[in-house]
């Protein structure tokens, strides 16, 4: 996938400067593939213009801009400020099914490359008072709607993109972590040391959207996934729960699937009384719970594995 | 205070010393622990804030207290040379240059404390590149500076006229120091004019350091009230944040005074009645404070709201109690009613209670920040069973750093109290309607400024 998606990058660099040589030969603009080949001698370069016609250019006449890692990174993140158009994200969580499995919080884990001080995901063991029913709630980043985090940050490091996932550029961010204090669900970490080196990631360039290659002194959460979105995937909680807890969808469309299940969004809520956490602080999260009624298992306590659900102190 | 003679018994009264064996000691103590700082902060820099105790939790530990102390401290500046000034109150004329001397050094490394929290300091400059001035950050670094600025001006424009006196009547001293004076004194000659302009620029920088010093506090305040989390969600935060920083300034510039009275014998100018003028004021401003701590908790306390309890508890009957009540009790109950005596207002008693607030005040920064992160909404308090994992006590290099910090201040403290009349002479003069000789105009006619 990461191959792939390079070299759509350099070819769409080399379609954008060759309009801009063609531009100013024969004010064709020019989009789309390009091709090199030989003609009468001269190395030449097929290109497509708008209306549709091939034409062949002069190879020299043409420079080919070396695309370097800051080049890269710079366009990934204008995507990733920009977010995925028409889109708007929502998650529904459904307790009656958590068991505790922890499969989403190990996929997580592992596609993140997440070290073992931090979670973007946890599922907590819940208990509202001392005669109510216990209970686990798997708890990702909230992408909240009036999200405290981002009106905190001085730099613009976090922001709010258009389909309503929550992003950190974290060559921006200052590490002054305001945002950790502001965020009342205390979903946001922080690489407080080096980051360790993965060998996977090595000559990446940065991309925000998923906060890789990790940046030493910066703030890191749950971003949804949006690698997996473009590519019409669910993120990778959802794809790895046994139990289909989760469900991601677009509120756009009104529709959300944990893969094999698909709801409308609003009968879901409306039949199963969904609810989002803490709504008296006023934060509009994107995701939403459903009730643990009904329950696909009972609540089993030793089903606790403290030391992989709690965060662990850094050291 | 006695009457003097002449400016020349003035001058040499309180003309900048060279240091005796002591405050070179002290000198070089600071200059060691500022070394030790120095090199936990290389490290710091190396492998990052991982060399701190602070974690996900926990994010914000003393260097933000410590921030919090020196901006607190810092207020007193204002409080001398502006609010005292524009009452009128004369008997302060001898500490406003003590004032001024805690403020600066305090807010500079108010500043400075705050980048070595960063987990980025390199990238200072995004705060200019692509500071959003919706962020309290951004109101706090502005505020900052803006105070900074002014309080330097306030120390400085004042100084003229004694650097004019320094550079015409200090003999023996190196020619470096001479030229500096020369220098500094931007060619003062002492004209009505002059004075005039002088007393007007003060006058109005004492206008509009007042905003602006309660513009800091305030603005820090909200760097924890605009958070929604147990503690900090208060409205009480800005005026509480003003009313202890004014507390913990007065016994910053006590505790001055006193030394600097018992170092270089200056009882003719700090007086017994000037010390018991501070301990007054300081009962007064303990007595504020503690106003607004009982809004601070009792009201909350009287609720017990979910999400409030946790941390109340802790700090009343839990975990933090010892600290916490160890700064009502020492910090404030204790110094108060000792102060409420005559005999305890004396020079060493209240030195010893404004040390004591001094203390307490500092231990109270940390108790503002670093409980409250404790206890998190989420994972939710009632988590059945199941034990804490939060903790937090500063590491080795957090300590050092910080007492670092705290002794770079008393540098520049010490360093500004060697080279400088820390009391301001020609203010002296004017009140004491001594004349100048020579070229030196009599400036009796604008002490009414």
């Amino acid at each position: 996938m990461e191959s792939n998606q390079f070299s759509r990058k350099n070819f769409l660099k080399l379609g954008a400067v060759a309009a801009g040589g063609i531009a100013a030969l024969n004010s064709l603009p020019l989009i789309g593939k390009a091709e090199e080949g030989t003609m009468c001698g001269k190395e030449t370069v097929m290109l497509l213009s708008t209306d549709g016609k091939v034409v062949h250019v002069d190879k020299k006449s043409l420079k080919l801009a070396a695309v370097s890692k800051a080049e890269e990174t710079n366009e990934l993140k204008i995507r990733a400020r920009k977010g995925i158009p028409g889109r708007k994200w929502v998650a529904v969580i459904d307790l009656a099914r958590c068991k505790h499995a922890l499969a989403c919080q190990k996929s997580c884990n592992k596609n993140h490359y997440i070290p073992g001080d931090r979670q973007w995901l946890n599922v907590y063991e819940m208990q509202d008072s001392k005669e109510t029913a216990p209970y686990w709630m798997p708890k990702t980043c909230f992408h909240c709607d009036r999200p405290p985090c981002v009106a905190v940050c001085p730099v613009d490091a976090t922001f709010k993109r258009e389909d309503g996932i929550v992003l950190i550029d974290n060559e921006r961010c200052i590490g002054c972590r305001f945002c950790m204090a502001a965020c009342p669900y205390s979903t946001r970490v922080f690489n407080w040391g080096e980051p360790e080196v993965i060998k996977a990631l090595e000559g990446v360039p940065y991309d925000p959207e998923q906060g890789l290659p990790r940046k030493k002194g910066t703030v890191e959460k749950c971003d949804f996934c949006p690698e997996m979105l473009r590519e019409g995937k669910l993120p990778h909680c959802a794809e790895a729960c046994p139990n289909g807890v989760y469900f991601f969808g677009d509120l756009n469309e009104d529709t959300v699937t944990n893969g094999s299940e698909t709801f409308r969004f609003s009968q879901l809520i409306k039949d199963r009384a969904g609810y989002r956490y803490m709504e008296e602080v006023g934060t509009e999260p994107n995701v939403y719970y459903l009730p643990p009624v009904n329950r696909l298992v009972p609540f089993d306590e030793t089903d606790k594995h403290l030391d992989d659900t709690e965060e662990t102190h850094h050291h | 205070m006695n009457t003097l003679t002449s400016i020349d018994e003035l001058t040499t009264d309180l003309q900048p010393r060279k240091f005796g064996i002591r405050g070179q000691l002290w000198t070089a103590l600071l200059g060691l622990i500022i070394l030790n700082g120095l090199v936990s902060y290389y490290f710091q820099l190396r492998d990052g804030l991982s060399v701190t105790a602070m974690s996900n939790y926990v994010s914000w530990g003393i260097y933000i207290s410590n921030f919090v102390f020196f901006v607190a401290i810092s207020l007193v500046g204002s409080l001398i040379s502006a609010i005292l000034k524009l009452s009128n109150a004369k008997w302060s004329i001898p500490l406003t240059r003590i004032a001024e001397i805690i403020a600066v050094s305090n807010i500079m490394f108010a500043g400075l404390i705050i980048i070595v929290d960063m987990g980025r300091p390199d990238r200072i400059l995004n705060l200019f590149m692509y500071g959003r001035i919706q962020s309290p950050i951004v109101w706090d670094v502005m505020v900052v500076t803006t105070y900074l600025a002014i309080s330097v001006l306030l120390l400085y424009i004042p100084l003229l006229p004694d650097f004019a006196l320094l550079r015409d009547k200090m003999k023996n001293i190196p020619k470096w120091q001479h030229q500096l004076y020369k220098i500094l004194s931007l060619g003062w000659t002492g004209t009505a004019e002059q004075f005039k302009i002088l007393h007007k620029s003060v006058n109005g920088l004492a206008v509009v350091i007042i905003p602006v010093a309660l513009g800091i506090h305030t603005v820090t305040s909200w760097l924890f009230a605009s958070t929604l989390r147990g503690g900090w969600n208060s409205t009480n935060f800005g005026p509480y944040f003003v009313a202890g920083a004014f507390v913990v300034g007065a016994a910053g510039v006590i505790s001055l005074m006193y030394i600097a009275r018992r170092y270089y014998r200056l009882e003719k100018y700090l007086t017994d009645d000037i010390f018991d003028k501070m301990g007054k004021l300081l009962v007064m401003l303990s007595l504020v404070y503690t106003y607004f701590t009982v809004n601070e908790y009792l009201t909350p306390a009287f609720k017990m709201m979910e999400g409030e309890r946790s941390l109340l508890q802790d700090l009343f009957v839990g975990g933090f109690a010892p600290m916490f009540w160890g700064v009502q009790i020492f910090g404030v109950l204790i110094p108060v009613v000792v102060m409420i005596f005559k005999k305890g207002r004396k020079p060493l008693p209240l030195f010893i209670m404004a040390n004591m607030v001094i203390v307490g005040a500092w231990f109270k920064r940390y108790l503002i920040v670093i409980p409250t992160l404790f206890h998190p909404y989420l994972p939710a308090i009632k988590q059945n069973g199941v034990p804490s994992v939060i903790h937090y006590f500063p590491t080795w290099h957090e300590w050092s750093i910080t007492l670092a910090s705290l002794a770079g201040a008393m540098m520049i403290i010490t360093i500004l109290f060697r080279y400088l009349p820390f009391i301001s002479m020609w203010e002296i003069a004017e009140e004491q309607q001594l004349e100048y000789e020579e070229h030196h105009q009599p400036v009796v006619e604008n002490s009414k400024n």
